[in-house]
């Protein structure tokens, strides 16, 4: 349902305050837009959410662009079970123009050089600049390769991969599993917490292994950790570890990767024997997105971007806001799609409030949900509900409240494939 | 006619329940009701695989959601996440949620 023009355009200076006062008479009759400018970079959970909320929250009164680089959505989330091989690239990709079709989101396809704060401009890869009033970032994570010296050798990135963003990635990695002889061995390694998606790369290993045990039994699985111990779910992946895929998978924990030698396969650590491998599966360290850095905004440890939980607005740049897995969480709150989707209805409804002249939501609540699948049909979750506390300033878990599977099942399996349908429809349609 | 007390109790409350629920500010129950749109639809009406809450009779989504909060109806993740919710607050999102077009 389309309530209003698809291309809003300009209408007179952004950020008029007469716009602000236009607003609520012109979405009433819906003739006009208010003038009003949300400018979203980056069409994951978190930025195509915030979309789509804004246009639906000012009634189809704020002009909305999102910039992004790619022309569909492709999901992290399931994305182990296309390499896994029991999904496809097609069961985890959306496309875009809904949130244009059904919600009037203006779409460009391009990326975000430089945001320019005083100007309240950003510039665009292909050239030019859009104005906005309030700018919401959610560029997701990149990685610290830095801290790998030898993946800057030529070809090093393109032999070992991370898959740790949806896409070419994905299909990569499953074709080396593909390749690999039967025999031969899988490694994964993990950074140090905090790190995008907790549970991810347990769920991966007990994908591989799902594989391996169907098409080359003899194949092993090696987890190599950073952390002293799983860090999501830890009873139930070791469990399906020991049971489901008996011999197959080893974890160790403890085993921070100093570098990688991509020429001989081989994964150096800081106090633990090199490992070599048939295919290495490196996930960095990771940080905020890379526009959110060169802006300024990651002053955690130069790393995640600190925000106003209320507002999701960055505590250094003004009129500037970060959500998703660019930003330093609060605490026990994961790096996760789902929490990502509920920050930009957040975000969103603070954004509507702010631009129109009234209070944000003065205590947010909302809930985490993650599924990770064990084998093809069975899977197991962690929930967790997370409240505003407003002497500390941040988010917490409700006592009380969340938890885990009791045990891997196929109920959840079901409703995991409809948890990824309705958050798709929700963040996207 | 002499009042049971525990059924005076239990209407007192149910009214208290009511009372605080609409005076909550609706933006407010507006937000925290699309935090459940994530696995239940935008505007509580769900894809293939999850119930709609959208146009459910408010006793009865207020009943099932106290339910699954004191455990009286099993879940595999609905009586996790129904206890970080105030009945209060569970009272505003069944009306909220009963309101919507189905």
């Amino acid at each position: 349902m389309m309530k209003r023009r698809q291309f809003v355009q300009s209408v007179g200076a952004a950020g008029s305050l007469s716009a602000i006062g236009m607003m609520s008479g012109c979405a009433s009759t819906g003739s006009s837009s208010s003038g009003l400018k949300v400018v979203v970079v980056g069409g994951g959970y978190g930025g195509a959410t915030a979309a789509k909320y804004v246009r639906m929250w000012s009634d189809y009164g704020i002009d909305v662009t999102l910039i992004e680089p790619n022309s569909t959505f492709i999901s992290c989330p399931i994305s182990n079970l296309v390499i896994g091989g029991t999904k496809t690239m097609a069961d985890i990709t959306t496309p875009y123009d809904n949130l244009l079709k059904r919600h009037g989101v203006r779409l460009v396809q391009d990326m975000v050089t430089r945001i320019d704060p005083d100007k309240r401009v950003v510039m665009l890869a292909k050239g030019g600049e859009l104005p906005y009033d309030r700018l919401i970032v959610s560029p997701g994570v990149d990685f610290m390769w830095e801290n790998l010296p030898g993946m800057a050798k030529e070809g090093a990135k393109d032999k070992v991969l991370h898959s740790w963003k949806a896409g070419a990635q994905t299909v990569a990695l499953r074709k080396q599993l593909e390749a690999m002889p039967d025999g031969g061995v899988y490694a994964l390694t993990i950074p140090m917490a905090p790190y995008r998606c907790p549970p991810g790369p347990y769920e991966r290993a007990c994908q591989v292994a799902s594989y391996f045990s169907k098409a080359k039994p003899k194949s092993k699985v090696l987890i190599l950790d950073a952390n002293d111990d799983v860090t999501s779910k830890g009873p139930l992946f070791k469990k399906a570890w020991a049971e489901r895929y008996k011999g197959m998978v080893e974890y160790r924990g403890k085993h921070k990767l100093a570098d990688v030698d991509a020429a001989t396969n081989t994964l150096k650590f800081e106090f633990s024997e090199d490992v070599k491998a048939a295919v290495l599966n490196v996930i960095p360290d990771m940080r905020a997105g890379d526009i959110a850095v060169k802006t300024g905004m990651a002053t955690a440890n130069k790393r995640w971007c600190e925000i106003d939980f209320l507002t999701f607005e960055s505590k250094v740049v003004k009129n500037v806001h970060v959500l998703g897995d660019s930003i330093q969480i609060a605490p026990a709150m994961p790096k996760s799609g789902h929490m990502a989707n509920q920050h930009g209805k957040t975000c969103a409804a603070a954004v509507v409030a702010l631009l129109t002249g009234k209070q944000p939501n003065p205590l947010p609540i909302y809930n985490n949900t993650c599924y990770s699948f064990v084998s093809d049909e069975d899977v197991v979750h962690v929930a967790s509900v997370h409240r505003y506390d407003v002497e500390k300033m941040t988010m917490l878990p409700v006592p009380g409240a969340g938890g885990v599977s009791s045990a891997a099942n196929e109920l959840e399996g079901r409703y995991a494939m409809a948890w990824a349908r309705n958050i798709w429809a929700d963040t996207l349609a | 006619m002499k009042w049971n007390p525990l059924l005076l109790a239990g209407a007192l409350a149910a009214f208290s329940i009511g009372a605080q629920a609409q005076a909550m500010d609706p933006l407010q129950v507006r937000s925290m009701a699309a935090s459940c749109a994530s696995c239940h639809g935008t505007h509580g009406v769900a894809q293939a695989g999850n119930e709609s809450l959208a146009g459910v009779n408010k006793d009865e989504l207020l009943k099932k959601m106290l339910d699954f909060k004191t455990g009286k109806k099993p879940a595999t993740i609905m009586h996790q996440l129904s206890k970080g919710y105030s009945d209060d607050q569970l009272a505003a999102l069944a009306a909220y949620f009963s309101a919507l077009k189905k």
